[in-house]
């Protein structure tokens, strides 16, 4: 299958090395990597501000880059639900549309692809470590991933996986969220990673960056012992 | 923390600035809140299915909201056939008048109270208390903050953010009672001091949690049994009800009352619900010799006129929402300055008091979607406080901010130039500790609090395309 990374903006920077990780699974499994060059920024940040003009000028010309795209599959839960499921709200009667309809129907957030579609939970990874996982909101409330990155972790040899007291509570990132209300966002923060840290783990890991970026950000400044976070996709691209 | 000189964002900001300061208060409201997921789970697997019974009362509700002019006339007719008074209040200015007309009227003195959180929205207390009327809240939690002079913490649990210490320093101050850490003992104490003022009392007020077309009646449901006492006693009766509690039929409570038990405290049944309709008849011994419905509208129109948002009126005040809000967690229930607090209040707000001075509590979320999942009629909530946002901005875009996301889409479309400057940006966050976490510092939101990833010198991007070269 010919699969198209989305690889957002912030993860292209800051986390290269997700990118790199999910290009390393996908080819193992055989699977021909496509890159539309030019990629910037789904339109996110200018959406949940209320600005959608100047989201729809970002994600109209995003979504171009994926015309011919078979499958779109998205590093990040929360720019995939953009693809998958905000797009379309977007470019509701605009002449945009059917595209938007035509790019959700084919995007999928990483941990899913592997599960549901390609059918895939084993994939031969060594990881040695406890490890939590973390729920992105927008992966896991608008896109319904809760089993599959759960499952990939599972067949992982090596990882131990232990639940934290409530992996489903926002880590309180929120994209503009986090800078515009620090306080609120800082205190979500704390909950977060009282919980991980209640659980000895060694690593958190999520499907997406963005929240891990909050998590490690109030780890380091606070935390009294290392704890390492890491996207799913490096987890499974380790051997 | 409620009614301010300053602007309701300002506050907003420095009450959340004191609130999330509070480790203590926080951890004991998470606490408090903490069993309510489990009891819930419990008690929604007595459903036979707990999805199907939201997508019913999703559509009850639907039912009821979409067809207000026919449905409440109904209500109307039958509950005054029986001697029932409706009053039509377009504003709380007219509900207050028509409830302080009806004391002045009737001769009332005391008046004793049920929780109505219309009468919060209204400020009806200050009213009847401006006019010298002596007005007690029956409802325990009420109470308390009645006596603590401040406004409810939650809507559903009013005094959820105190201590059983604060509660007994509190009685022994206002009423001089004696100092206890029973609660058994606490509750002794406010309904000794109750049950004379609802002897006393000759006007009673209450909400309703739903009103019933079919039948003109009104459903009140507690765990106190102070609002049956409420409606019972004194000689006039009050109901105080928001145009959007309908339910078209008596039946649709036999999905509705378990349904707010679960939401609001993961209870399968409330304690006591009642049916209320009308005045005494002929041949009763008891309940009140006059029995009025104020319909509140106050804006509520202005929600039902928005096809996008109009299910915020599903609502049940069940208080979901807010039980499993880490926002409302960590910043508590006060800082929101609003009758409603939590999602629901901050979806709602802004069409009841206006969208440039309460649209920062749209902002105000991780948008998380925690709301939306546990709402038992299928709100969608933090969809809305999106909606509120695009609003807000449509209607008066703030001129930097238009500015700044102009800027970044003209950025974000020129991807050679993002190449750019994502190849200079490593640079230049080298120059970052100069300015880290002071005034000067551009990203100091973030940098007060939390640490930065450092910027990876090659891009994905750059990785891929080199990788792409070096296979040609």
């Amino acid at each position: 299958m010919r699969v198209s990374l989305f690889i957002p903006c912030f993860i292209d920077t800051l986390y290269p090395r997700v990118g790199m990780a999910m290009v390393k699974v996908l080819e193992k499994l055989g699977h021909e990597v496509d890159y539309p060059e030019g990629q910037t920024c789904c339109g996110q940040p200018p959406f949940n501000s209320g600005y959608w003009d100047e989201a729809r000028t970002v994600a109209s010309r995003q979504m171009s880059l994926f015309r011919d795209s078979e499958i779109v599959v998205s590093a990040s839960g929360s720019c995939g639900a953009m693809f998958k499921k905000f797009y379309p709200e977007l470019f509701q009667g605009k002449p945009e549309e059917k595209e938007a309809a035509r790019l959700s129907a084919k995007s999928w957030e990483f941990s899913e692809f592997l599960v549901s579609k390609l059918g895939v939970t084993d994939l031969g990874a060594r990881f040695d470590g406890k490890v939590t996982f973390h729920d992105g909101c927008h992966g896991l409330r608008e896109l319904g991933t809760k089993q599959a990155p759960r499952d990939l972790l599972r067949a992982v040899k090596g990882l131990e996986l232990i639940e934290m007291k409530e992996a489903e509570t926002c880590c309180g990132f929120g994209g503009t969220f986090a800078v515009k209300f620090p306080q609120i966002s800082t205190a979500m923060a704390e909950v977060k990673c009282n919980s991980i840290l209640e659980t000895e783990v060694e690593y958190v890991v999520s499907n997406d960056s963005s929240c891990l970026m909050q998590i490690q950000g109030y780890l380091d400044r606070n935390s009294p012992r290392s704890i390492k976070s890491l996207h799913i996709a490096e987890v499974l691209a380790s051997e | 923390m409620s009614e301010s000189a300053i602007d309701p964002k300002t506050q907003f900001h420095a009450d959340a600035d004191v609130t999330t300061a509070d480790t203590d208060r926080r951890a004991f409201v998470r606490k408090a809140l903490g069993g309510y997921k489990t009891t819930r789970a419990k008690t929604e697997s007595a459903f036979t299915d707990w999805e199907q019974a939201r997508e019913a009362a999703s559509a009850i509700k639907y039912e009821g909201v979409n067809h207000l002019d026919t449905i409440l006339t109904q209500f109307e007719t039958n509950f005054t056939a029986r001697g029932g008074k409706v009053f039509w209040a377009s504003n709380s200015q007219e509900a207050r008048d028509y409830i302080l007309g009806l004391c002045a009227e009737k001769g009332v003195k005391s008046i004793v109270k049920s929780k109505a959180m219309t009468s919060e929205e209204i400020h009806l207390n200050a009213a009847l208390e401006e006019k010298g009327y002596g007005v007690i809240e029956s409802d325990l939690g009420e109470f308390i903050q009645q006596l603590k002079k401040e406004a409810p913490y939650h809507f559903v649990f009013p005094c959820m953010h105190l201590k059983r210490e604060e509660i007994s320093a509190l009685f022994e101050k206002e009423i001089g009672s004696a100092k206890t850490d029973s609660p058994e003992e606490l509750t002794m104490i406010a309904r000794r001091f109750m049950r004379r003022h609802y002897l006393e009392a000759d006007m009673g007020i209450s909400g309703a949690n739903f009103i019933i077309a079919d039948t003109g009646m009104i459903s009140i449901t507690e765990n106190e049994g102070n609002a049956r006492l409420t409606c019972a006693h004194p000689r006039i009766h009050v109901a105080l009800v928001g145009i959007e509690k309908v339910l078209p039929r008596l039946a649709d409570l036999a999905l509705f009352l378990p349904m707010l038990a679960t939401g609001g405290t993961g209870q399968n049944m409330t304690c006591y619900n009642s049916m209320y309709a009308g005045p005494r008849q002929e041949g009763e011994s008891d309940g009140p010799e006059e029995f009025h419905v104020v319909l509140l509208d106050n804006h509520r129109t202005r929600l039902l006129a928005d096809p996008e948002q109009r299910d915020a009126l599903h609502c049940i005040r069940c208080g979901a929402c807010l039980n499993v809000c880490p926002i409302f967690k960590n910043i508590g229930g006060h800082a929101y300055g609003t009758t409603y607090q939590g999602p629901i209040g901050s979806v709602i707000t802004p069409h009841f008091k206006g969208l440039q001075d309460w649209k920062h509590l749209s902002g105000a979320s991780s948008l998380c979607g925690a709301c939306t999942e546990a709402c038992p009629v299928k709100i969608d909530i933090h969809h809305h406080l999106l909606h509120n946002r695009r609003n807000a901005m449509k209607q008066k875009p703030v001129w930097w901010e238009k500015l700044l996301w102009q800027g970044f889409a003209w950025m974000m479309n020129r991807p050679r130039l993002y190449s750019l400057a994502i190849r200079i940006a490593p640079w230049m966050q080298k120059l970052h500790p100069i300015v880290f976490g002071s005034v000067l510092d551009p990203a100091r939101g973030w940098t007060q609090t939390r640490d930065l990833p450092e910027m990876e010198p090659q891009s994905f991007s750059a990785w891929m395309k080199a990788r792409k070269e070096g296979r040609k």
